[in-house]
């Protein structure tokens, strides 16, 4: 993971920084349609930049790939540092992927201040492509506070429910409150190295890279210190129960877009397995940190599948089973083995097509019935059989059936949670049955059935932008469900890299300085 | 030549399923029926292919479609394994499945989404094929969920019904339950063997220590147990019955719910090595054959009696394998799939004769109307109670027999006992429905016609089958389908018997289903009162029975209900405690921070206090929750700017 292979052309700025320049031109139209073809055509370049990246990409390799390296404070050591490896590549892909569908989904659902929402979600679109392609912790931690504009603007302005201006402030204020921890944990990585760099006269003193963090050794106690604050920054974004409660909140309350990509793109859980597990080997694989993240895992697996068992809102259904999802991708990644953190990566990616993709039906049904409510709906597929047809195969999808995505990723996590300890992964698969219940029932309830009395006679099926969003989504679940070859090739080889540094430790996998190689 | 057939197996029902899944509303019903069970009977075709090669050369054939999860240790291929018992599998899903796809094209004549009814059926071709054709156990659980997947839509296929609803989603997340024990065995073995394909696993099973083949063994069981509906998660089955009856019979009765006892019949080498789980395996089938024949009993709709039956009936197949009879398990499941097939539809000619009545009370005298429905039922009524040379009597007796020659005393009392109940409750059900006098009413009477031949000559196939079916396992323990399945199934230890006890046990057992039919003569054709008598004399018994024991109701009250009740109290706990500690804090925040300005200064100049500086923040958003969204969004970037500068200057200074 330390090799690095530069790139001639700067492609990831580009990805990086089209969506918010885009956003600056938009600026200049005032015609409603001009604005949305605009937004769209944007994001499809965008896309197709990504799918650019995804197809020159080696696969099967720990490098660091299309690495740009610009000193930005150099007296600081901070520095414009983008690359991708396996572990980001396929989220740059997935946000391009998210994005395009949300500008697809908002054309005619998001009515007013078209102009600034769309600016919003592409600058949104810029600071979580950041968060994925940075390589520098400042850099890093620039563009996840960044990315707080936006989405508590996106809440705020263009949300459907009564409350959300308190649920924007309580997103903003809880990720807030977990950065500082995060900040404090990055100074003191920065610290560490600086006494090392010091000792041994290397240059330069200080440093955010992670690669150069990463080669230099940090005791354990200093690891475990980082390693709580940095969870606290992960934890609350990700969310990890039970810091979960702005997640129901949020979803509710602000527009489908917003819960699109809160939901979708695995942000907290992405800052552990990208920082956390590389950085802090030892720590991670100590007693305390392994059985409380274990056991918050497991938690939130079990917490989140009862209570949306009993949820009659389909978005804050939708929340919670997000938070059960998320204690698999937790406790997949602190089973520190190979299955476990390959499935747990996989799992992220997959739930950016089925937890989003169930955020985007729910779009749906509140744009037939202006409400996600159970008492709202009932034997819907009678009238709307395509809608409720895409409704079945992406809850399928999240709740792991074989076929679809969400089996290979749950059942990679099981068996690596099983082989690391056979009581907590007994426990897991609990959340298996479970997770057929809450889904089903609501499906039953919603879709089945004789008509629902609040049902319109007027509702319609869904008419086409609808079916290209679902039909994209359902392609990309029956793909990675049948064939993950290309996908798994992707993140292997990097995984293998993690593996190898939890196992030989972080100090012995330091052998020679970084190499950089131009292509 | 072969790998290719094998490969094309799975292939052209899963076109079908793309095509008419996909454009089927573009083109005829005609059109999509055709695509159905022509996909169906080339599979069919395929499979004669591929078994005439393992028949003549023996061989076992392992064909590697494509890589399908690997990283690290792990690689698991979409790959085939085709030996003798796949072929048996096959054989059976393909041709009986073929058979009900035709009939199926009678029975569904005219219904509202006929082409989604093939659809589905297809798809459920597919999963059962993968399932079966598996090399390893990733295969066999996707087959195993993809077929709990077309059982739900099957189920559910009258979507519009609440009870059609209810029993989809119920058989899902019973399944579901015994897919997490399945999953647990999947992960044991792997963590044991380093594999998952059959091969390699079951080449390295003597290595296996006996606590731990016991403990691959029962989470095996749970699995076979969800899937075959055994006790005590049999409760799914019987509501299935809301589904068409083509599906009934093809899923419910001749091939999902054997998967059990082929996972069983296939994993044999680790069940073998724990006489603990073999002794469950045991005990399990032989409550259920027992249990569920005494609910069948009393029930009163055609679909039910035959579904109890089915449970019962699985349950020899898992008593067969508890006593390591599993060739005798498997010919059981085969020939259960030809006469139960054939009883399912002929009950599903009947009701589409009677236009959709499925309660015996308001059938009788259908013998003359609808004749060769009647004599095909006839036919597969004497072949389930036993009654030679049918083939449900040989089958059936050889495992009766291998319990008691095996000194399985009590488990062949059982298996005798519900014997008895089974040859009187189907002829219970053929009295009921076919002779004495007519109980219908005049408007169903009078449109009470024979079905088409469409579906009368698939019921002749079927019948043809379970006249003859028997005799592929003649004679007793050495015939044909014996010394096939010899490879793969074990020979069940060779054991002397004399000709004698083997003719004896022979007998015992025809006369136990002789007495079945007498009694249910007697009760339904001469003493007509008797019944009634009877049940009123046994009033706790018989309602105990119709309300099948109340295992629904005490499930509801063990685990649904409660699960539902934590469910909001921690939905409660989320918004009151959890919520409420966040809204607090906050709170306190609010109050310390309008107090002291100080704390302010401190904090932003500072730089030190972070902590209390998030809280701060926290207050100052708190307070100004109704102004201005500007000036939060200005409070948060000067905040993270201070916050940034406070953490360099920190550093700086060290």
């Amino acid at each position: 993971m330390l090799e690095e292979l530069a790139s001639t052309f700067p492609i990831l700025t580009c990805i990086l920084f089209l969506p918010v320049v885009g956003a600056v031109v938009l600026w200049l139209f005032d015609d409603e349609d001009m604005v949305r073809t605009s937004a769209l055509t944007i994001a499809l370049v965008e896309m197709a930049l990504s799918v650019f990246v995804l197809l020159r990409f080696i696969p099967e390799s720990a490098a660091m790939q299309f690495s740009e390296h610009v000193p930005w404070i150099p007296a600081l050591g901070v520095s414009y540092h983008l690359a991708v490896d396996g572990i980001s590549v396929l989220f740059v892909g997935l946000t391009a992927f998210l994005t395009v569908l949300i500008v697809i989904y908002s054309w005619d659902t998001v009515r007013h201040q078209v102009k600034l929402y769309m600016m919003a979600l592409l600058a949104l679109e810029t600071t979580t492509m950041g968060i994925f392609l940075s390589i520098d912790l400042i850099l890093f931690f620039v563009f996840w506070e960044l990315m707080l504009i936006p989405s508590y603007f996106l809440i705020k302005l263009w949300g459907g429910g009564a409350e959300r201006h308190y649920a924007a402030l309580k997103y903003v204020l809880y990720t807030l409150l977990g950065s500082v921890f995060m900040l404090v944990g990055i100074a003191l990585l920065d610290l560490n190295y600086h006494q090392w760099a010091t000792l041994r006269h290397m240059e330069p003193t200080y440093s955010f890279d992670l690669l150069e963090l990463l080669s230099v050794p940090i005791p354990l106690s200093q690891q475990i210190l980082i390693f709580w604050l940095l969870f606290f920054g992960f934890a609350f974004k990700a969310p990890v129960f039970p810091f979960h409660t702005w997640l129901p909140d949020a979803l509710l309350e602000g527009p489908i877009g917003m819960a699109v990509v809160l939901a979708g793109l695995k942000l907290g859980t992405f800052g552990f397995i990208r920082f956390s597990i590389p950085l802090l080997p030892e720590a991670s694989k100590s007693q305390t940190v392994v059985t409380v993240l274990m056991a918050l895992g497991l938690a939130a697996i079990l917490y989140g599948a009862i209570m949306a068992l009993i949820q009659p809102d389909f978005r804050r259904l939708l929340a919670f089973s997000s938070i059960s999802h998320l204690g698999f991708v937790v406790i997949g990644l602190f089973a520190l083995n190979y299955q476990g953190l390959q499935g747990s990566l996989l799992t992220m990616i997959n739930l950016g097509f089925s937890t989003a993709g169930l955020f985007f039906i729910a779009g749906f049904l509140y744009s037939r019935q202006q409400s996600t409510q159970l008492s709202s709906f009932g034997g819907m597929a009678k009238q709307t059989p395509l809608l409720a047809s895409f409704f079945l195969l992406i809850g399928l999808a999240s709740i792991g059936l074989p076929g679809t995505n969400g089996f290979i990723g749950e059942f990679l996590i099981l068996l690596g949670t099983f082989k690391a300890n056979w009581l907590y992964g007994g426990i897991a698969v609990t959340g298996v049955i479970f997770g057929a219940a809450y889904f089903l029932w609501y499906y039953e309830r919603s879709m089945l059935g004789p008509i629902g009395k609040a049902v319109k006679d007027s509702i319609s099926d869904l008419h086409p932008r609808e079916v290209i969003i679902a039909s994209a989504l359902s392609v990309m679940i029956l793909w990675i469900g049948l064939y993950p070859a290309p996908f798994l090739k992707m993140m292997n080889g990097s995984v293998q890299a993690l593996v190898d540094r939890l196992e030989r430790g972080a100090v012995a996998s330091i052998e020679s300085k970084p190499q950089v190689k131009v292509d | 030549m072969t790998d290719l057939l094998i490969k094309l197996i799975p292939v052209f029902p899963l076109l079908a399923v793309i095509l008419n899944g996909l454009v089927g509303k573009r083109y005829s019903h005609e059109v999509a029926h055709r695509l159905a069970w022509g996909s169906v009977g080339l599979s069919f075709l395929c499979t004669i292919g591929v078994f005439i090669d393992v028949l003549r050369t023996g061989t076992t054939h392992e064909v590697i479609a494509y890589q399908w999860i690997f990283g690290g240790d792990l690689t698991i291929n979409l790959a085939y394994l085709v030996d003798p018992l796949t072929c048996i599998m096959l054989l059976v899903i393909t041709g009986v499945g073929f058979l009900i796809h035709v009939y199926s094209v009678g029975y569904m004549h005219g219904e509202d989404g006929f082409t989604r009814f093939f659809t589905y059926m297809n798809l459920f071709m597919v999963s059962m094929l993968l399932l079966v054709m598996g090399n390893n156990y990733v295969v066999l659980f996707i087959g195993w969920e993809g077929v709990g997947l077309c059982s739900y839509l099957l189920i559910g296929y009258y979507y519009d019904k609440i009870s059609a609803a209810k029993a989809a989603s119920k058989a899902f997340v019973v399944n579901r339950i015994g897919d997490a024990g399945f999953l647990l065995a999947i992960f044991l073995i792997f963590i044991n063997f380093k594999t998952l394909d059959y091969t390699k696993v079951f080449a390295q099973v003597s290595q296996l220590s006996p606590e731990m083949a016991t403990a691959i063994a029962l989470c095996l069981l749970v699995g076979a147990v969800g899937k075959s509906a055994q006790l005590p998660l049999y409760t799914w089955l019987p509501d299935a019955m809301e589904g068409p009856t083509p599906v009934s019979a093809l899923i419910h009765a001749a091939t999902m719910v054997t998967a059990g006892v082929y996972m069983i019949v296939r994993n044999h080498a680790i069940f073998d090595l724990s006489p603990t789980a073999m002794t469950i395996v045991g005990v399990i089938g032989g409550l259920t054959a027992l249990f569920a024949a005494t609910i069948g009993l009393v029930q009163t709709d055609i679909k039910r009696v035959l579904a109890y039956s089915t449970v019962s009936q699985l349950g020899y197949m898992f008593l067969g394998c508890g006593i390591g009879a599993y060739t005798a398990a498997v010919f059981h499941l085969m020939t259960h799939a030809f006469f139960k097939a054939l009883l399912f539809l002929s009950a599903g000619s009947v009701i589409h004769a009677l236009s959709g009545e499925q309660d015996i009370r308001k059938m009788g005298g259908l013998s003359a109307k609808i004749p060769w429905t009647y004599r095909l039922f006839l036919i597969g009524t004497v072949a389930i109670a036993g009654i030679p040379p049918l083939a449900g009597f040989w089958s059936k007796d050889e495992i009766l027999a291998h319990a008691f020659t095996h000194e399985h005393y009590l488990l062949y009392v059982m298996a005798a006992i519900g014997a008895l109940l089974t040859s009187f409750y189907m002829f219970r059900l053929t009295y009921l429905t076919f002779y004495g006098t007519s109980r219908m009413d005049h408007h169903t009477e009078e449109h009470v016609h024979e079905s088409p031949m469409v579906m009368v000559g698939p019921l002749m196939a079927l019948g043809v089958l379970s006249v003859l079916g028997g005799f592929l396992g003649f004679p007793p323990e050495h015939g044909w389908l014996h010394q096939f399945l010899a490879p793969v199934a074990g020979t069940g230890g060779e054991h002397d018997v004399s000709t004698g006890l083997v003719l004896a046990l022979m007998m015992i057992a025809t006369g136990i289903a002789l007495i079945g039919w007498g009694v249910a003569h007697y009760f339904y054709s001469v003493n007509l009162s008797a019944p009634d008598r009877l049940a009123a004399k046994l009033q706790t018994v018989y309602t105990t029975l119709l309300n099948k024991y109340y295992v629904d109701e005490l499930f509801d009250l063990l685990f649904v209900e409660p699960t539902k009740r934590l469910g909001l109290l921690l939905d409660w706990f989320d918004r009151t405690v959890i919520d409420g500690l966040v809204r607090a804090v906050a709170q306190m925040a609010d109050l310390g921070a309008a107090g002291s300005t100080w704390m302010e200064k401190y904090v932003v100049y500072g730089g030190l206090n972070v902590i209390g500086y998030g809280n701060h923040l926290i207050a100052r958003q708190w307070r100004q929750l109704q102004s201005g969204m500007v000036h939060h969004y200005a409070a948060i970037i000067v905040a993270g700017l201070f916050l940034l500068a406070a953490v360099i200057q920190l550093i700086m200074q060290l």
